[in-house]
């Protein structure tokens, strides 16, 4: 099969998944399930069979076709759009293992709808990955917030509608407002809005328009939760955890930094950007994101609510660090993304088996639960260590690459902003750790043990993901140091 | 017999001769069939016609044999044929669709003259189009005209009534301008063919005649398009029409007036007035600019879901005279183009609208609060339609604003302007469509009077539901495979651009 069938097959597969799901759904549920659980095998067996080409520097692409001259729906595998497919394929398998415990131990309504939604959410989440150029990235990635939006709905309370409200508003308001408009003026400047190493806008603008466009960029980009366009993150947290933990952690957010890093990189081109310095706002606006979303996720008591806000957090970190326009923070952005999802994904999965075993949502009531959910608080732990960058887990080696690279721009903002985010991160997620393990249990709770076998499986092979990613992270490297022209020094 | 060179008269003739027929049907169901068929058959012959077009024929027809000048000659070009695609299109699917909606909303005695009446509108606005002489025109325009106002005053809606008679003084005004300034230029002229116009007016050497015929062309046609601020008889009327008139007006009432103004402009005027291209866009760009803004704005405000329709279409007929008033190909293109586009989005928009009208008579937004419950597909189909008159790629509405910002990218003047007015209106149709939006899926259903319970699925009768949907997929798939309309506008723009210097 070449290279590009292999595209078009895995732009038409989860259709087919979701249509699978349709009519399984209509026989039994243990049927829907296997569909879910193949098609996502199959997914991933497809996206990671396209890695052989791509590490040899082939550029496998797909044109569907021309909509207007110069403005064409296209496809093109590259590093950075490779990381994040496989991420997220491969993820799915996983989160599919762990909603069918899921959604079967909580008896939630609509199961079908919900793999349907998600199968399609994946479809988007391909095709953002995959998308070259600015218009196709575009579809995608509305075609990703309105297949999310049933997910995000699931329970349908008024509670849950409000939020996914907000969700929504945000979302399509801040991509309509002012992503479209960017993309727009980038077609006019350029001629065409292709991702090309080295960026197509040098020449094409200068002054403080380019700041002006980055802005238009990567506030247009709500999905990457940069601050003040945050708050559809939280108010997604109602959503069931399973699309918390692949969506919220994994293919949506990701999706938005993923998009701004891609913008950077092959849109303004990283050289470019550096030596503008209309593009220097960037830097400020996502340490602050990291420090005020840290303050405020310390002062959570809902789990899920810290975990949306330490995301926000996390996300602005692959902003910042591929705001530093040095090649080694490019590469520590794309790995980011990478560690970020395994130990988010973990923490969320714990969330949910928690919430599944015990009922417990909150914060304070998870003194001693340590010894009652052995398993998940292991993987928890290894997750939270992860998130403050301890070594062995994957946060310690993307935090390394952002670190070379703020030294290799003498940035020493970005430096001191990592260092404060760390400790940040320790104050919220130790006491945490210390209370589940150490704690003594409040008497007359609950008396419960593990959550279904199927949940902690899958969070124990996200926790051992995490941990082997610190060492086995060198495939990766050598993948996105293409990322730049040159490659890291 | 091969029709084919009697096409273009087959297209106004058929509808015009079925029309008296249709009122001696009595039979339920007989009339609506017929009017159907009828309507289905000049579509048919539309497309035909812009299949021929399409491959560059121009299509000339002299009724019965006389030669122009003196005969009445009609002719089919590509600027022509978008609008017969609309027209007919429109009429036809509305018939398709409009049995349900009609049933609930004209009594059933009154049935065959309402399906007459609307033959006769759409026989009227293809006649307008396929005209090549300035009074015939205006017979046809008359018979548009009148057989509008009856179709706006048949539904059940008092209201309508003095919404009609404002219709009706504001539309013979205009008519009367239009006939006024046809009347000047006969008198120079001495001819009505438009093209032989165009030659003989090149020897006129007293001007002052013409400036003012100019003027008068302008305005009156300017009125019955509905250009801002002559728009105000239009949101009444569209908010009190019955359901499916509403929806055929929007989709092309209007936009054959502006196809009428362009024509006689680009034709006629300016390569006879010198100046006068200078004169037609600054006095229509502005206009166009504020019709786009304030009508947006007061779109966002409009708590009547047909009325904010309505006050849209405002604006968006200020993006197909903005296009126009750039006096250049890209502009006229993306004009042309817009009026296909928008077309399809607002009558299926309207479509949607009359698809909800079936449970809620009430169509104020307060009262449509959470209709997504009970009608999800309706509602789907508005947020397609919503997004494709917000202009968001993938839909239909994004080719038209594109090649709209491209076109206004590239004019000499105030380029930054045009593009910041159309982006600005875009953000506002935002606003207005996710109220639409909101309404349907998140308002609370606490005050809503529906006919029946709110949190069952009713949805509104197959056919209508149907043809909803096929325009709704139309709004996506001409917003991927956008030639047909762009082939037939660039076309439209190089034959109105040819006489400019």
């Amino acid at each position: 099969m070449t290279p590009e069938n292999t595209i078009a097959l895995i732009l038409c597969l989860p259709l087919f998944i979701a249509l699978g799901i349709v009519v399984a759904g209509r026989f039994s549920d243990n049927l829907r399930e296997a569909v879910t659980l193949l098609g996502a095998s199959a997914l991933a067996g497809l996206v990671w069979s396209l890695l052989p080409e791509l590490m040899a520097g082939e550029r496998p692409a797909l044109e569907i076709g021309e909509v207007l001259p110069g403005l064409s729906v296209a496809f093109r595998v590259e590093p950075l759009g490779m990381l994040f497919a496989a991420l997220a394929s491969g993820l799915w398998i996983i989160n599919s293992i762990y909603s069918i415990g899921y959604m079967r131990a909580n008896r939630e309504k609509n199961q079908t709808r919900f793999y349907v939604c998600f199968a399609l959410a994946l479809w988007a989440a391909m095709g953002v990955a995959f998308s070259a150029n600015l218009f196709t990235l575009f579809l995608c990635y509305e075609l990703l917030t309105l297949s999310t939006y049933p997910l995000v709905s699931h329970k349908g309370d008024p509670a849950t509608v409000r939020s996914a409200r907000t969700y929504l508003g945000i979302l399509l308001g801040t991509s309509i407002g002012l992503f479209l408009p960017a993309i727009i003026w980038t077609y006019h400047l350029a001629g065409t809005g292709d991702f090309t190493v080295g960026g197509i806008l040098e020449g094409h603008i200068s002054g403080a328009d380019v700041g002006l466009l980055l802005g238009l960029f990567v506030f247009g980009v709500g999905k990457a939760a940069l601050m003040p366009v945050h708050r559809w993150l939280p108010a997604a947290m109602v959503a069931p955890t399973p699309v918390s933990a692949l969506l919220h952690a994994v293919a949506v957010v990701k999706a938005g930094v993923f998009a701004i890093t891609k913008i950077i990189v092959y849109i303004f081109g990283i050289d470019f950007l550096f030596a503008t310095p209309s593009s220097g706002w960037l830097v400020y606006a996502a340490a602050f994101t990291i420090i005020t979303a840290s303050l405020i996720a310390l002062r959570q008591q809902n789990l899920k609510r810290l975990l949306a806000y330490s995301t926000i957090a996390q996300l602005s970190y692959v902003v910042m660090a591929a705001a530093v326009l040095k090649p080694l923070a490019e590469v520590g952005a794309a790995v980011h993304m990478m560690a970020h999802a395994f130990g988010k994904i973990t923490l969320f999965f714990a969330a949910g088996a928690i919430y599944t075993a015990a009922k417990k949502t909150e914060v304070h009531q998870l003194r001693g639960i340590g010894r009652r959910m052995p398993w998940t608080m292991a993987a928890f732990t290894i997750g939270a260590l992860s998130m403050i960058g301890v070594p062995p887990t994957a946060g310690f080696v993307s935090k390394w690459y952002i670190l070379a690279g703020a030294f290799q721009a003498d940035n020493l903002l970005v430096v001191f902003t990592i260092i404060a985010s760390t400790v940040l991160n320790a104050a919220y997620f130790l006491p945490i750790i210390f209370m589940a393990w150490f704690a003594a249990e409040t008497p007359d709770g609950p008396d419960h043990g593990e959550a279904p076998w199927l949940m902690v499986f899958a969070l124990t092979a996200t926790a051992m993901l995490t941990l082997a990613f610190f060492l086995f992270n060198g495939p990766v490297i050598e993948l996105e140091s293409q990322l730049v022209r040159g490659g890291i020094q | 017999m091969d029709l084919t060179p009697h096409l273009p008269a087959l297209q106004v003739v058929v509808p015009m001769l079925a029309a008296p027929l249709i009122v001696l049907l009595k039979p339920r169901g007989l009339a609506w069939a017929g009017a159907t068929a009828v309507a289905m058959l000049s579509f048919c012959i539309a497309i035909a016609m812009t299949i021929d077009v399409l491959q560059g024929k121009v299509f000339t027809y002299q009724m019965g044999g006389w030669a122009a000048p003196y005969g009445i000659e009609l002719s089919v070009d590509a600027f022509s044929a978008v609008l017969l695609l609309v027209v007919s299109g429109a009429g036809a699917l509305g018939m398709l669709a409009a049995h349900a909606s009609v049933d609930q909303q004209i009594e059933l005695e009154r049935q065959p003259l309402f399906y007459s009446a609307w033959l006769l509108a759409m026989a009227g606005l293809i006649g307008i189009v396929v005209s090549a002489d300035a009074f015939n025109i205006f017979v046809f325009m008359e018979i548009s005209s009148l057989a509008s106002y009856v179709l706006i005053a048949g539904g059940p809606d008092r209201r309508a009534l003095p919404s009609v008679f404002k219709y009706l003084i504001m539309g013979t005004i205009g008519a009367t301008f239009y006939l006024i300034g046809v009347g000047l230029v006969y008198m120079m002229t001495g001819t009505l063919n438009l093209a032989d116009m165009e030659v003989r007016i090149q020897e006129v050497t007293e001007l002052n005649p013409l400036l003012v015929a100019a003027g008068f062309i302008t305005i009156g046609l300017a009125l019955k398009a509905a250009v801002f601020p002559l728009h105000v008889w239009l949101p009444n009327a569209y908010t009190h029409a019955p359901h499916m008139v509403t929806m055929f007006l929007a989709a092309c009432g209007t936009k054959v007036a502006i196809y009428v103004l362009i024509r006689f402009d680009f034709l006629v005027f300016q390569s006879a007035l010198p100046g006068h291209s200078t004169q037609f866009a600054s006095f229509l760009m502005p206009l166009a600019i504020l019709g786009i803004v304030v009508a947006s704005a007061v779109a966002v405000f409009e708590g009547h879901l047909k009325r904010l329709l309505g006050t849209s279409s405002v604006a968006q007929i200020g993006y197909i005279v903005l296009g126009a008033s750039f006096l250049s190909a890209a502009g006229l293109s993306a004009s042309v183009t817009h009026i296909f586009n928008h077309a399809l989005a607002k009558g299926g928009l309207f479509l949607a609208v009359a698809c909800l009208a079936c449970h809620y008579r009430d169509l104020r937004l307060s009262q449509l609060a959470g209709a997504a419950k009970t009608m999800p597909w309706t509602a789907a189909a508005l947020v397609i339609c919503g997004l494709s008159l917000i202009g968001v790629p993938g839909t239909a509405g994004f080719i038209s604003k594109w090649l709209l910002i491209n076109a206004a990218m590239a004019q000499d003047n105030y380029s930054v302007l045009l593009v910041a007015v159309i982006l600005l209106s875009s953000l506002m149709a935002v606003a207005y469509v996710w109220r639409i939006v909101e309404t349907l899926y998140f308002g609370s259903t606490d005050n809503v009077a529906a006919d029946g319970a709110t949190d069952i699925i009713r949805e509104a009768p197959l056919p209508l539901l149907l043809v909803t949907w096929l325009v709704a997929l139309a709004n996506i798939g001409f917003g991927f495979f956008p030639q047909l309309p762009i082939s037939l506008s660039s076309g439209a723009a190089s034959v109105l651009l040819g006489q400019l210097p």
